[in-house]
């Protein structure tokens, strides 16, 4: 199903097709119909095209979207989903509140695009089904303005059946963070696998919390939690993995990595493993600190300056 | 090309250089030989001026200049670098981007994918892989020697090319250094190989933080086999008696 932009929203399209351009989004894919996609902007649905194999509605809230997506048992959806949501005034709230569910056999991917270049309040409330046997990849990056003061929530609850898979990355690396409180509780059957990698670059006063928890309840199932957080000037983040291993011969890793770039940031990385089958095997690894000085002066030694190879570092940590 | 006078060390109130004089001419193939713990790789460190290794006494001449208070940066930018015995290991940067980086300064040197080439590594498979720990060490440390031909620097310090390389390859490293060399870049060769030794124009044996003797390499292995082996090391050698060997 295809919902042409009409013609009052299409000043508002182009602006938020600008916003999901700076944020890395390709904004060509968003009027292709060879592309499914989803642009959504504050409360309104600007586009939406669904494709075979595919099926994507959205119900319009007072504050935000209410959106299905369905990919057919054995789909096999080649393009990624292009979602772009944003929200351009200085004020308001978005709630996207969006219902997955991927068919057995199924495989998808989706790259959505946040572009909130002005401060505004943004709850993004997902659930998502993968089936037996399928595979759903989600890719959200952000874009905020530079001033901050936007609140950010995504939480999601994913439950994985018996040998599906999921991987999902979360990156906001552009503009101020503002307040952003992740929570993440995925839930995998026998043989399910998932990966869950978060990349953060906080400045000024952001507040960043992430809380991440595997459920490895069938046996074999397996799942990494991966966060890459760098915090300048006065940022804060608290970030917290957790596996519980409960299937027989699960397996679980958290691993944690925040970069301190200034004395007054502060970070606090709390792995949680829990091992209620003997048989599972949960690991952890969690680095607090500033850059490594060897990667700092081997760039130097190629004549890098110190705030260069600085930058470097720090960009590559969170790509 | 490169002068130090009288560096002294101390790390942890331990000295480790001890008064070090040491000359590499310009366009040499510099080997410095000695067991571990003598101070092969704290030299480097210092040449290079890595943090917590400012000399406490003696002076470092590169090119003409004094260096001893330039950075790490500033020695860079006048041609000196240092491939390390350990390279790190960087997530997300790949190859390609690491070795520009380090092409960056010169337009003289070989193109990134000939460097690659040259240390063995086929470009279609390296160039855009991550440079981090999923690399084996022997690849790691060619990425480095490859790093070292992309900056074309005046002096490269080489501190243990050849660890972590197989032994079929090593002759073919050796090469890379030469081939280095005949380009234009000086090298002080950190090594514990005496064949590796025996390929340089000149050689040094360092023990104890001091070099012992300089000169022809084979004269200098010779010393360094009959006579440092012996000794504990660890940084407190039969000094006197080596001494009266020089």
């Amino acid at each position: 199903m295809r919902k042409a932009v009409e013609l009052g929203y299409s000043e508002e399209f182009a602006a938020l097709a600008r916003a999901y351009e700076r944020s890395g989004g390709d904004p060509s894919a968003l009027a292709n119909p060879g592309v499914a996609s989803l642009v959504v902007s504050g409360n309104r649905v600007l586009g939406l095209n669904s494709l075979p194999g595919l099926d994507m509605s959205a119900e319009e809230l007072a504050d935000g979207i209410k959106a299905h997506i369905a990919v057919e048992p054995g789909a096999i959806i080649a393009q990624p989903v292009h979602f772009c949501f944003g929200l351009l005034p200085e004020e308001g709230v978005q709630r996207i509140i969006s219902h997955f569910k991927i068919g057995p056999g199924a495989s998808v991917k989706f790259l959505a695009h946040c572009s909130f270049p002005n401060a505004v309040k943004v709850r993004h409330i997902m659930e998502a089904e993968v089936g037996k046997g399928a595979a759903m990849e989600y890719n959200e990056a952000h874009f905020h303005g530079p001033a901050g003061g936007a609140e950010v929530y995504p939480h999601a609850r994913i439950a994985i059946a018996e040998g599906g898979s999921y991987r999902s990355e979360f990156k906001l690396i552009q503009g101020a963070v503002g307040l952003l409180e992740i929570e993440y509780d995925v839930h995998l059957e026998a043989r399910a696998a998932a990966e869950l990698v978060t990349k953060v670059h906080g400045k000024g006063d952001d507040r960043i919390k992430i809380k991440e928890s595997l459920y490895l309840e069938g046996a074999q199932a397996r799942g990494l939690v991966k966060s890459r957080i760098v915090l300048q000037e006065r940022a804060q983040a608290e970030f917290t993995g957790e596996a519980i291993g409960a299937g027989p011969f699960s397996c679980g890793h958290i691993d944690c990595t925040e970069i301190l770039g200034g004395t007054e940031a502060k970070a606090v990385a709390v792995p949680k493993l829990v091992v209620v089958d003997e048989r599972a095997k949960l690991t952890h690894e969690a680095a607090i600190g500033s850059i490594d000085k060897k990667e700092l002066e081997t760039l130097m030694a190629r004549g890098l300056s110190e705030e260069e190879a600085v930058e470097i570092v720090v960009r590559g940590l969170l790509r | 090309m490169l002068r130090i006078e009288g560096l002294f060390l101390e790390l942890d109130g331990r000295p480790i250089l001890g008064g070090l004089d040491l000359e590499v001419a310009a366009g040499e193939i510099h080997a410095l030989l000695g067991a571990n713990g003598t101070g092969k790789s704290t030299l480097a460190y210092t040449v290079m001026g890595l943090a917590g290794y400012r000399p406490q006494r003696g002076r470092i001449y590169f090119a003409g200049q004094d260096i001893t208070d330039r950075s790490v940066t500033e020695r860079a930018r006048l041609g000196l670098t240092l491939a390390w015995q350990q390279p790190a290991s960087f997530e997300g940067l790949t190859i390609k981007e690491y070795l520009e980086i380090a092409r960056q300064g010169e337009g003289t040197s070989p193109a990134i994918a000939e460097c690659l080439e040259l240390v063995g590594l086929p470009p279609a498979s390296y160039l855009h892989r991550t440079l981090n720990e999923h690399l084996s060490g022997g690849e790691r440390k060619r990425v480095e020697l490859a790093a070292v031909l992309a900056m074309a620097p005046k002096l490269a310090i080489l501190d243990e090319p050849d660890s972590g390389i197989d032994v079929l390859s090593l002759e073919d490293i050796m090469e890379v250094i030469r081939r280095m060399n005949r380009a234009g870049t000086t090298v002080l060769l950190i090594t514990h190989r005496e064949e590796f030794a025996r390929a340089a124009h000149r050689a040094s044996h360092l023990c104890a933080g001091r070099v012992l003797k300089a000169g022809e390499p084979e004269e200098v292995v010779r010393f360094y086999k009959e006579n440092c082996k012996r000794c504990d090391h660890v940084n407190e050698p039969e000094l006197e008696r080596l001494e009266e060997q020089r």
